[in-house]
């Protein structure tokens, strides 16, 4: 992995002019204080609804600049909506979200798409383009937002795709690539186009320990050497601590805890307890809302 | 019941009018598409050339079946002489388009549908959108233009191989005379006919191409939702292309 940060250090010396310089380098975490006056994404008294069904209610969020940012919380809390609102998939029922300055209310499809060529997304699953090489996939975005010539983009390409250790795999197609190689191939082609902020949605589903390693070595190492502003969801608490500067975590539709990982692990909260403690009953009960258990088992119409 | 069919058509135009919506999208970005011609190229190939064995064995089994009932009905007036023409117009005019516009949508259609369906069910267009690109120009103009564009390349290979099919049977086994065959044709099928069979092909090209496109860019990203997605492209493109053909038939006679 050292080649790794020293070919990304190299590209982050040529980084857009007016782009805000990585506030802490690489320095190791218990250096690292928060400063959250420096947040690139502010969400405030944010509503949003899904066939009636409230996801947030009055959410309030500041993203720290330059920092590793988990979101985390149960299912169906709305994680992977948040994401979406941040990144103007999806439009807010009320409340401001601004994103690197930009405020989203009322944004046009124009402008939104400028904002998110500050931005990089990594999906659940890839999302690779089937239909192209690990290679082509990596160049899409450089041959549609640029007009630089081929040997740039090889070598921009190849940069990234050594960052993420599959320059080997260039030519590979989608389908033969494994679901954490494929992720890394995202991953690099999520990067390319020097975003300021790297969104991951669920980024460990499914992966083998070792893939798990290194998509969380390589969240850690981009977004220091490269000066991102990362945002994680995540269902792993403790993988995602190992590198998270900060965690939000989310219950009905609002933040419930914030803080280090160490402030979350004894937060005096029965939700985050719960969350942390991955118990199976508590604030978050383990049985759906039904009718009287027995009262259904012996009625007479079998209770349905 | 009359409730039932009131909703049902309101739910009809609603989607009627979102396909009309996402028509006048698709040609909003077709001039840039048209810049990169090589992304259409591809899918006059991949609707186009791969649907043509399935065209052509299809065409040459109509042309046969085309003649040989028109044999067995023009000989009960003593003119088999006009099979040529019988099945020429019947081709060029009617069958040619509409067997060629109902075989795409089952062979192309639903695999553009299922594609596009499928690249929303994994998250390849949500993908695009968040790399600031419209998947619309991107991903749908070409498809929709590689259909466009082969539509009436297909009919008229369809019409070709048919009146071929018409007069082996006609001409090879039940000796018509070949001479008469295509002399009668040549002299009876005008311009008209053949603009008829154009513009018919050229109208269900566009029709079957947005109907694919349409239903796999909206379809649910679930193995249901591209399931659906793939038979409501069948569906809506057959009932669609039948009444049209009407139209445009009534069109062309009232001129």
């Amino acid at each position: 992995m050292k080649t790794v940060t020293a070919d990304v250090r190299v590209k982050t010396k040529k980084s857009k002019p007016g782009r805000s310089p990585p506030e802490h380098g690489c320095r190791g975490r218990s250096d690292r204080k928060l400063n959250q006056s420096s947040s690139i994404i502010d969400i405030r008294g944010v509503n949003y609804s899904v066939s009636g069904r409230a996801i947030f209610d009055g959410l309030d969020m500041d993203i720290p600049r330059g920092r590793v940012s988990a979101v985390m919380g149960p299912s169906g809390t709305g994680k992977t909506t948040l994401l979406r609102l941040i990144s103007g998939q999806v439009r807010a029922d009320a409340g401001s979200i601004v994103v690197a300055g930009t405020a989203l209310e009322g944004l046009g499809r124009k402008d939104l798409f400028a904002l998110r060529r500050s931005m990089g997304m990594l999906f659940q699953n890839g999302a690779l383009l089937t239909d192209l090489s690990a290679f082509e996939n990596v160049a899409f975005p450089l041959r549609e937002h640029t007009d630089l010539p081929e040997r740039i983009i090889r070598q921009l390409v190849l940069t990234k795709l050594q960052a993420v250790g599959l320059r080997g795999a260039a030519e590979l197609m989608p389908a033969e690539l494994s679901g954490g190689m494929n992720r890394r191939v995202a991953l690099a082609r999520a990067i390319v186009m020097d975003p300021q902020i790297l969104i991951y949605d669920e980024p460990f589903v499914g992966l083998d320990p070792i893939s798990m390693g290194v998509i969380l070595r390589l969240i850690r190492r981009l977004n220091d050497a490269l000066g991102l502003t990362s945002i994680v969801v995540s269902h792993d608490v403790h993988e995602i601590s190992s590198v998270a500067d900060v965690v939000y975590l989310l219950s009905g539709g609002k933040v419930v805890a914030k803080g280090t990982p160490q402030e979350l692990a004894s937060f005096p909260s029965e939700i985050v307890k719960q969350f942390v403690g991955g118990l199976a009953d508590g604030p978050v009960p383990f049985h759906y809302p039904a009718p009287d258990y027995f009262g259904q088992l012996l009625a007479r119409d079998g209770g349905r | 019941m009359f409730g039932d069919l009131w909703t049902s058509l309101i739910e009809s135009l609603d989607r009627l009018g979102d396909m009309v919506r996402f028509l006048l999208r698709i040609l909003a970005q077709t001039p840039r598409a048209l810049l990169r011609f090589q992304l259409i190229t591809d899918q006059v190939y991949n609707t186009g050339a791969l649907s043509l064995v399935i065209i052509m064995l299809s065409g040459l089994f109509v042309g046969m079946v085309l003649g040989l009932q028109g044999f067995e009905l023009l000989q009960r007036f003593g003119s088999e002489e006009a099979l040529g023409t019988a099945a020429a117009i019947g081709l060029v005019k009617e069958l040619g388009p509409v067997v060629t516009a109902l075989l795409f949508a089952g062979r192309a259609g639903t695999a553009l549908a299922s594609e596009l369906g499928l690249m929303r069910a994994t998250d390849q267009l949500s993908a695009m959108e968040m790399m600031a690109v419209d998947p619309v120009g991107r991903v749908v103009v070409p498809r929709f233009l590689g259909g466009v564009i082969t539509m009436p390349l297909l009919a008229a290979i369809f019409s070709m191989i048919g009146i071929y099919g018409a007069q082996l049977v006609g001409v090879q086994f039940m000796h018509v005379d070949g001479g008469s065959f295509w002399s009668q044709m040549q002299s009876s099928v005008g311009l008209r006919d053949i603009n008829e069979g154009i513009v018919k092909s050229a109208v269900f090209g566009v029709a079957c191409s947005l109907i694919a496109v349409y239903e796999g860019y909206h379809a649910a990203p679930t193995a249901e939702g591209v399931g659906a997605a793939t038979t409501r492209t069948v569906v809506t493109s057959a009932v669609i292309v039948l009444f049209l053909d009407y139209l445009i038939t009534a069109f062309f006679l009232r001129g």
